[in-house]
């Protein structure tokens, strides 16, 4: 032993040290069942994992600080490039703690669009998702038809938008551009195929004998733990406790949809699994009320000093123009003030604190990720488990390093 | 017992998923052969950005730095200078012009705030995606590069009409008269 090993205090543990019957395996951060860049500690006595460290940080881009250079609107696009597979809701819920601070009343076509558009992303999320899960435990051809009917959506993304993966689409006080013509007709064909698409899952993966023996009973973790941990999203769901911000704490109009919260009781990964599989019926349940409801009207709040003119208007009127090259050139001053605002994202509580000082650029934006606190409570469900199960588990808990790291 | 249920329950799942599998082959085929295949891109796609320039080929752009000062990522170099010349003799439409203008695709992450900010319509995103080069400082495009009279555009796109569904690239193949469905 070391010399540097020694001088370390009594309540650290070292892991490098050679135990009689334990190993320590060192899972990623290449593996790629972890997701991306996910380092594992595993301590293991033969098959079995006695503890399960999670080493997270090879992403970090320092996203938080950066946001406290860029003007309101240009945080937009830093946020984006957290979590990779869910852009729209982390759009979202940046513009809606800005515009909570700002007090602005958002029309309802910009809500309808942003409901409909954020479903969208959260299939594409649960298809990634689900592809990728089958993938750690063997099942290859599910992820092909997953991503498949991701593309299918990302194609409507980049139509609204002009991004596939990093659309930017909202922004504060309303959106973009408005939806494309014929984006309604695209978006109910998708829905046509997409019924159809579930049962091929189904039938692969929920009725599959072998899919069952290898989630069932693993991974469990009891509601009181789960809460402890602060477990958000289907992981919450799956161990019992119904909580769905969507429901309890309504934004963007949710409380006028009608959808149900799935939950499961068991806790283990074939909960999970049976959770997020339900999700995907009830945003489709969503997106089809949403695209009922959409309406002719105005995109953009009623905000000259903040949201950016039409373009004709730009033109045409002077004091539209000075608008213009005032909130690009210089941004809009938010008013003094701290905020936190929360969405449920296709991972769980996605929320954002946002402190303003009164000037164009936040004093201090923090994010609470949903993967980050949901992989804490990896080394809870796989002690006890094998190491074949932890990539299961990992696959079940739906991390993106993107969002871990920040 | 409980040994012969699993195996026939396995055996069972294995016939079934094979099943739904193999019925998926005479579908339509959802990846592109990129490169022989053009890319489909969506009309708001954000590619590599163009310069535009009025029908007389005068240059739009009066170097008002929105654009940069839009940009999250600070990409985009611009230096000013005034033409009083008559119209006919200017490089710009205007009586300003940007003698230069960089943007370094180094550090661009087409957002398309700078198309946004633009008061004069002048720069836009193309949709251009091809922009790989072996040398870093090939990255730092210049006005030569980007005026859309100069441009090279390439052969491996094709824009969707905006009216056009999602899987019109499959259409597309199969009039031009490559096999695609089996």
């Amino acid at each position: 032993m070391s010399v540097a090993v020694e001088n370390l205090p009594k309540d650290v543990e070292v892991l490098d040290q050679p135990l009689e019957s334990e190993m320590t395996l060192s899972m990623g951060p290449q593996h790629p069942s972890t997701h991306g860049v996910l380092r594992l500690d595993l301590r293991l006595d033969g098959e079995l994992v006695v503890k399960a460290i999670p080493d997270i940080g090879y992403l970090h881009t320092g996203m938080e600080k950066l946001f406290e250079y860029k003007k309101y609107q240009q945080g937009i696009v830093i946020t984006d490039r957290m979590d990779y597979l869910n852009p729209l809701g982390n759009n979202l819920v940046y513009v809606m703690a800005a515009e909570k601070l700002l007090q602005l009343e958002i029309p309802e076509r910009a809500q309808t669009v942003r409901v409909l558009m954020c479903e969208l992303q959260r299939i594409a999320s649960h298809m990634v998702w689900l592809g990728t899960h089958c993938l750690d435990i063997g099942a290859m051809s599910v992820f092909f038809f997953c991503f498949r009917e991701r593309e299918k959506i990302l194609n409507m993304i980049e139509s609204a938008s002009g991004g596939r993966m990093t659309p930017s689409y909202f922004r504060i006080g309303g959106l973009m551009m408005d939806l494309p013509a014929g984006f309604e007709s695209r978006c109910k064909q998708f829905l046509d195929g997409f019924l159809d698409a579930m049962n091929t899952f189904e039938t692969l993966v929920t009725g599959n004998t072998i899919w069952q023996s290898r989630t069932q009973g693993i991974g469990i973790i009891s509601s009181e733990e789960a809460i402890d941990w602060g477990l958000t999203g289907p992981c919450l769901r799956g161990s019992g406790v119904d909580l769905d911000l969507r429901r309890d704490n309504p934004y963007s109009g949710y409380e006028t949809y009608d959808f149900e919260i799935p939950v499961e009781n068991d806790g283990d990964v074939w909960a999970r699994f049976k959770v997020r599989m339900r999700e995907c019926y009830e945003s489709y349940k969503i997106v089809k009320q949403a695209l009922e409801r959409l309406k002719p009207g105005p995109i953009k709040a009623d905000a000259p000093k903040v949201v950016l003119p039409d373009r004709d208007d730009m033109r045409k009127h002077m004091d539209s123009l000075i608008h213009h090259f005032l909130i690009v050139a210089e941004g809009f001053n938010v008013p003094e003030g701290e905020v936190y605002h929360a969405i449920e994202a296709s991972k769980g509580e996605l929320g954002v604190y946002m402190k303003s000082n009164g000037g164009p650029k936040p004093e201090r934006v923090h994010f609470r990720g949903p993967s980050f606190v949901n992989l804490q409570a990896l080394p809870v469900m796989s002690e006890g488990e094998m190491v074949a199960d932890v990539v299961a588990i990992i696959g079940s808990l739906d991390i993106v390093l993107g969002e871990i790291d920040r | 017992m409980s040994i012969l249920s699993d195996v026939f329950k396995s055996t069972k799942a294995v016939i079934l998923g094979m099943k739904r599998t193999l019925s998926e082959i005479p579908r339509e085929k959802w990846t592109v052969q990129y490169p022989d295949v053009p890319v489909t891109v969506q009309p708001r796609y954000r590619g590599q950005h163009l310069l535009h320039v009025d029908e007389n080929g005068k240059e739009k752009c009066v170097a008002c730095y929105l654009c940069a000062a839009a940009c999250p990522s600070e990409c985009i170099y611009i230096e000013a200078q005034d033409d009083p010349r008559p119209y006919e003799e200017r490089v710009g439409r205007d009586e300003r012009y940007a003698k230069v203008y960089n943007i370094d695709y180094g550090r661009c992450i087409f957002c398309g705030f700078c198309v946004e900010a633009c008061p004069k319509d002048a720069i836009t995103h193309g949709y251009n995606f091809e922009i790989s080069v072996y040398n870093r400082a090939d990255l730092l495009k210049t006005k030569d590069d980007l005026l859309i009279t100069k441009q090279k555009q390439s052969k491996n796109y094709r824009v969707a009409l905006s009216t056009e569904d999602v899987d019109s690239e499959y259409k597309e193949v199969d009039s031009v008269g490559i096999k695609f469905r089996l």
